[in-house]
């Protein structure tokens, strides 16, 4: 009997300690530029780039067994894995200028050294925060990756190229879900209002052009952010229109003064670190 | 032979039910495949939803103690791969939960045997897991574990259950691969990463001996599963062929299997180890674990603060059918 299980066990169970290769978008993050080294303004961009997309996909990490259906534990997971392999890619990059690695950057940086913006710092709330938030954040990246992959700096073109793709799906997600809960009962759309709501007053620090993306911007290395505005809000307009939802921007009073480039935080920003590097910070010099 | 040439709900209507008992005894003994429309014995079909379901649960539920690691992880790698496994576990449950579904069961009704805490799961997961290791020693013994229960499976005589299960299999062995990977590293790392390392792999040594079930002579569904082909081992000869393996491995590894008297035995060709405490076993399973209480209450909560969004769900696409239907009528 033993004998017949044992091909079995090759075919679809082989456990074998010398073979542990692992798939190659777990073992390597290097998208399209495996030893290229940043420039000094492209690694301080690749980091903005990166801690917004490591920030969220924290955020979302947390809803892992905790959400409203099993096709959403997978999909909210599906998406935050995407955005860990973008965070890896640009984090890896941005680490080339001074030296470091992805892991140095993610876990032994202090919160004032953080330059994710807001909006992905902003707590996930109930299923409809998240999904608000999943909206402006996959909208706005789409546009943002989609530009860059015209970016003159080749590792930023490849990051994105493989991003835009991944993003265009999160933004379906989000879309789908918008629609369905502004549409589907008194109670779903009344919280799909209110986070609404909540969510966009951290819209607009997403969109506001500094030094450093005006010089790479002339240097055809980055996007001036200003520019994606305009094509972010025909899309958003056309989401909330279809949701019946009204769009809350000018009539909400509080609009948030962003900072998150310059590593200004709200209070949410330190307990999602904490919680991220408190092990990696217990073990100095170790390697997992 | 003029015997019905199939099993289907017409065939045993023509032939009667104690032709399609004849044929099906034959299917199982040619150890062919039943399949969902076939007619099959009422206790064949509800052996195979209460292991079913409890394996799906097992999955649903098994997402929780890795988790508690995930915002935790301590390197971006590790992150990613624990969310891709995590992930996995929900499309298990996923696929699991349809095979079930077949057998003409719904899953609403799955779900709510498990939150209101009537329908069991792997006990396994009734353990916690209080050190980053915890995710190398589930990976490593739990997963190694539930392959070996798991790849027979693959040959279960209920279609839909064997084919998921080819599925699952092949990503269970990546899932033990990661678990080995991750205590070999810690291994190979500082001395309070070896201590960590071998206090798992101690926590979870003797519940992951367990996950075979009691032993052979105390195994009340054993027989009859394995006479419709579900279950093709023994508990006994697979927790054997599971110590087996893990030996060499524990020696590439460096960690010491918590067992003083686990030997091979040359002359009985098999491997001597202690006695497995049952009483702890009975205990975990009567529901009186460590996490027990914990992991149900997890799922019950993400279910009941859910419920606003599924059924939001089901309205949307309610009324969007009923525009449908408003069109397509007015078209007409």
């Amino acid at each position: 009997m033993s004998s017949d299980l044992d091909p079995h066990v090759d075919v679809h169970g082989d456990v074998s300690v010398d073979r542990l290769a692992l798939a190659e978008e777990f073992t390597g993050s290097q998208a399209g530029g495996a030893g290229a080294t940043a420039p000094a303004d492209a690694a301080e961009y690749a980091l903005r780039l990166g801690d917004d997309a490591l920030v969220l996909a924290q955020q979302l990490g947390m809803w892992i067994t905790r959400a409203p259906e099993l096709e959403e534990d997978v999909a909210l997971g599906n998406i935050g894995l995407d955005l860990i392999g973008h965070a890896r890619s640009l984090l890896h990059y941005a680490g080339t200028a001074t030296g470091r690695s992805e892991d140095d950057l993610a876990y032994w940086r202090d919160e004032p050294e953080w330059r994710n913006a807001w909006l992905f710092e902003q707590p996930n709330g109930d299923f409809a925060h998240t999904i608000a938030r999943q909206l402006v954040a996959s909208v706005y990246l789409f546009e943002l990756y989609g530009a860059l992959t015209a970016s003159t700096d080749p590792t930023l073109a490849a990051i994105a190229a493989k991003a835009v793709k991944e993003v265009d799906y999160h933004r379906d997600h989000a879309t789908q879900w918008v629609l369905r809960l502004a549409g589907g009962t008194d109670e779903s759309r009344r919280r799909m209002s209110v986070a609404v709501a909540d969510t966009w007053p951290y819209i607009d620090e997403l969109f506001v052009d500094d030094e450093l993306v005006e010089r790479l911007a002339d240097a055809g290395v980055a996007v001036l952010p200003s520019t994606l505005r305009p094509r972010f809000d025909t899309v958003i307009d056309e989401v909330l229109a279809e949701a019946e939802l009204e769009p809350p921007t000018g009539r909400t009073a509080f609009i948030a003064s962003g900072g998150g480039r310059r590593g200004i935080h709200t209070e949410h920003l330190g307990p999602i670190l904490a919680e991220m590097q408190v092990l990696a910070r217990a073990h100095r010099g170790a390697s997992w | 032979m003029t015997a019905p040439a199939d099993l289907s709900v017409a065939s045993r209507e023509q032939h009667g039910d104690e032709a399609a008992q004849a044929l099906f005894d034959d299917v199982i003994a040619r150890d062919s495949r039943i399949e969902p429309r076939d007619w099959m014995p009422e206790g064949y079909r509800k052996t195979l939803i209460r292991q079913i379901s409890q394996h799906a649960h097992s999955e649903i539920i098994g997402m929780q103690p890795e988790s508690n690691w995930i915002t935790r992880a301590p390197s971006l790698k590790r992150k990613a791969i624990l969310m891709a496994k995590v992930q996995d576990e929900a499309g298990h449950g996923l696929y699991l939960y349809s095979a079930a579904q077949t057998l003409g069961i719904s899953r609403e009704e799955m779900m709510q045997q498990l939150i209101e805490g009537r329908a069991r799961y792997s006990s396994i997961f009734n353990y916690p897991t209080p050190t980053w290791a915890d995710m190398g020693a589930i990976g490593w013994l739990v997963d190694g574990a539930a392959i070996c229960n798991q790849v027979p499976l693959c040959r279960c005589s209920y279609g839909p259950y064997g084919r998921a299960m080819v599925r699952i299999c092949k990503e269970e062995s990546f899932h033990q691969r990661q678990g080995f990977e991750i205590l070999l590293e810690l291994m190979q790392g500082t001395e309070a990463q070896r201590e960590m390392a071998q206090d798992a792999v101690n926590r979870w040594y003797w519940p992951s001996l367990m996950m075979f079930g009691p032993p052979d002579d105390e195994s009340p569904n054993s027989a009859q599963s394995m006479a419709w082909n579900i279950k093709r081992f023994s508990n006994d000869e697979l927790r054997q062929r599971f110590v087996g393996m893990l030996v060499p491995q524990a020696e590439v590894l460096g960690v010491t299997l918590p067992d003083p008297n686990l030997a091979w035995n040359e002359e009985a060709g098999r491997y001597d180890m202690s006695e497995i405490d049952w009483d702890e076993f009975h205990e975990v399973l009567a529901g009186r674990g460590p996490a027990n209480a914990e992991r149900v209450r997890r799922r019950r909560e993400a279910h009941e603060e859910g419920a606003w969004v599924r059924e939001a769900a089901t309205a949307y696409a309610a009324k969007q059918a009923a525009r449908a239907a408003e069109a397509s009528g007015a078209v007409a």
